[in-house]
């Protein structure tokens, strides 16, 4: 049993079938990379695990749970935590109080209303937040405002808001799109860090086969809304069903 | 001090030192001057400026922070107000029961809106909150007039019950809102030479609850319920995505600014105890965006001074007119003064809007942070200009 098990899952928007009948099962601990070529139902079966969307059958099940019909930050709650395609950061806020947020949230939950304390007095908050900023390498940035940073710093501070969470499954939507090589490389080695001191699962989609090989354990190649094959990276490679995806089928 | 940091403790002060020196602030010209009628130290007014300042503080922690514009919150306002004055009319008059009542009506009022208003945001949640108060002010107006006094307003009487207090004066008055038989209106004049102060005890009641509610603005500012809020402004989907539930979150903004509104209002009928539906009308709900806007939004002295600003030139620039501007003019040849009064005729008296629609228009092109914005600006500058002397100065000293 994976920590994540997708079974049978379809969704439709009107006359169009995203997803038909995908299983997927990914394995406590592993780095299982989703790839496929454009429109073959990536992003649809992301936002179906975490609560953006609801299958029209089939199930999703997180540590023996079910997530579907669960809003996102009840989703969240459970230990799957999210980065998106472009970083979703709270711009407006300073670097480090964007990593209170994560703290307060793991510590506090979806709500708490303590109008009355004041937020950088909070110890143990303070403490965790400056722990993950110098863990991420950002303490020098501290106070500056998260939307004058880097696309590669963002995506940096996102990657560590996810983490302070403590999350047992990280899913990570095209990190490296848009970036430039020496921040696409920063980041790689940002996450092989993490897989290897962290006792965390990551499920990454991704368009850049140099990202996928040099991360993933476990790759599923997905065409056309359906698993085509499950396997290795060494196996994935030569496999002439993923060729044909990809280039078609004259190639 | 007081669990706030230096700076927030300096604002505290600042603001704690404009409103209770304000009867000397207000009034810089000698009574008997051409410029006295510059002078806003009146009771009436002074009064005004804090309620006001209030009601735009409170406002401030919903639009400031959330970033949600309600567009109905003078509704709030005036059910405070009625409150109050329910309260002046049954059991006493004793304001401290009626403000209690005020705040906790309109926090009631605010969580039935707020629940159904957030369920939308953006344009939406600002159209939904302009249609409860326009309801409001209907059912105010018209419909629940028993309650409300309808177009007349809601007056105090003679044969009300007041079960604590008396329905009558010994003289056979109706009996004049107090805090244990202080009464609000009691002032004090101090002479100064040419100058007169007024000291009224209402107006210091004001102050001292703004202040109040001033120091708990600052406490949910930097609060980490005040940090929430600032991430719902600035991303709900990562909020969503850290497991955060924005909507408690939104609602209990808006329930504490509606709380605010409330306050305003029951002070304004302590103040002058009558309700009126005009306080709900959507043009007040308008001049409290405006006031906050003007002040700074998500600032947290903008809004008092914003409501201080826009006060002040409704009740000063109206009382402008004709026969003043032809004094100032009277140095000038006749054709050209009547021809300066003639350009600047449609700014003043009843056309302060204009005036005051034009401010508005340069505050939101060239200071988009308000007044606050302004004084940012400024201090700069100076501080630019104090270094710029100090390396000239040390440029020199060498030479020497």
């Amino acid at each position: 049993m994976g920590i994540l098990e997708v079974k049978n899952v379809s969704k439709r928007f009107g006359g169009l079938k995203a997803l038909s009948d995908v299983n997927l099962s990914i394995k406590e601990n592993s780095v299982h990379a989703i790839i496929g070529p454009n429109g073959a139902g990536k992003s649809t079966l992301l936002n179906c695990l975490v609560g953006k969307l609801i299958p029209n059958t089939g199930s999703v099940m997180f540590d023996g749970q079910s997530v579907l019909g669960r809003a996102p930050y009840e989703i969240n709650q459970m230990g799957i935590s999210r980065v998106f395609q472009t970083p979703e950061i709270f711009g407006d806020l300073t670097v480090l109080e964007n990593m209170m947020i994560p703290c307060l949230a793991k510590r506090d939950g979806a709500f708490e209303l303590n109008a009355l304390a004041a937020a950088l007095t909070q110890r143990d908050i303070m403490e965790k937040a400056e722990h993950m900023l110098e863990e991420m390498n950002m303490a020098d940035k501290r106070h500056m405002h998260a939307a004058a940073m880097s696309r590669g710093d963002k995506r940096r501070l996102e990657i560590g808001m996810c983490l302070s969470q403590e999350p047992r499954l990280l899913l990570l939507d095209e990190p490296t799109a848009g970036m430039a090589r020496a921040d696409t490389n920063n980041t790689i080695d940002l996450l092989k860090q993490i897989s290897e001191q962290r006792s965390i699962t990551i499920a990454i989609i991704e368009h850049d086969m140099h990202v996928v090989f040099s991360l993933a354990n476990r790759i599923t190649v997905l065409a056309q809304g359906t698993p085509l094959v499950e396997d290795d990276p060494e196996n994935i490679r030569g496999n002439p069903k993923v060729r044909e995806a990809y280039l078609g089928e004259t190639a | 001090m007081l669990k706030l940091t230096k700076s927030d403790f300096n604002l505290m002060l600042l603001v704690a030192a404009l409103t209770l020196l304000a009867p000397f602030i207000l009034n810089p010209f000698p009574t008997d001057s051409a410029m006295a009628q510059f002078n806003a130290g009146y009771p009436d007014l002074m009064q005004r400026f804090v309620i006001f300042g209030i009601l735009a503080v409170g406002f401030n922690i919903l639009f400031g922070l959330t970033g949600y514009l309600s567009f109905g919150h003078a509704a709030f306002l005036g059910v405070g107000s009625y409150a109050a004055v329910w309260m002046f009319k049954l059991l006493s008059m004793n304001v401290l029961p009626a403000i209690v009542l005020s705040v906790a009506i309109s926090g009631l009022f605010a969580l039935v809106i707020g629940y159904i208003s957030l369920r939308r945001s953006g344009i939406y949640f600002s159209i939904l909150t302009l249609a409860f108060a326009q309801m409001m002010f209907a059912l105010a107006y018209s419909v629940l007039t028993p309650i409300t006094g309808g177009e007349t307003g809601l007056q105090l009487a003679l044969d009300d019950p007041r079960i604590f207090g008396a329905s009558q004066t010994p003289g056979g008055n109706i009996p004049v809102p107090s805090l244990f038989g202080l009464e609000m209106r009691e002032s004090f004049d101090l002479v100064l030479g040419a100058w007169v102060f007024t000291f009224n005890f209402g107006y210091y009641f004001c102050a001292l609850v703004l202040l109040a509610s001033f120091y708990l603005a600052i406490r949910i500012f930097r609060s980490p319920f005040g940090l929430m809020l600032r991430a719902v402004k600035s991303n709900q989907q990562r909020m969503n995505y850290t497991g955060l539930n924005t909507r408690p979150y939104t609602l209990a903004a808006f329930v504490i600014s509606g709380m605010y509104a409330g306050l305003a209002g029951g002070l304004m009928a302590s103040m002058d105890p009558l309700a009126g539906a005009e306080r709900m009308q959507w043009t007040a709900s308008g001049e409290i965006v405006l006031m906050t806007i003007l002040g700074g939004v998500g600032t947290l002295i903008g809004p008092v001074l914003g409501a201080g600003f826009i006060k002040y030139f409704e009740n000063i620039f109206s009382k402008i007119n004709d026969n003043v501007l032809h004094e100032w003019f009277a140095f000038l040849p006749d054709g050209i003064e009547n021809f300066m009064v003639f350009i600047i005729h449609p700014f003043i008296g009843k056309g302060w809007h204009l005036t005051l629609g034009l401010l508005f228009m340069l505050v939101v092109i060239y200071l988009p942070g308000g007044l606050v914005e302004g004084g940012q600006k400024l201090a700069a500058w100076f501080q630019k200009r104090g270094q710029k002397t100090e390396t000239s100065k040390s440029k020199i000293e060498p030479a020497e």
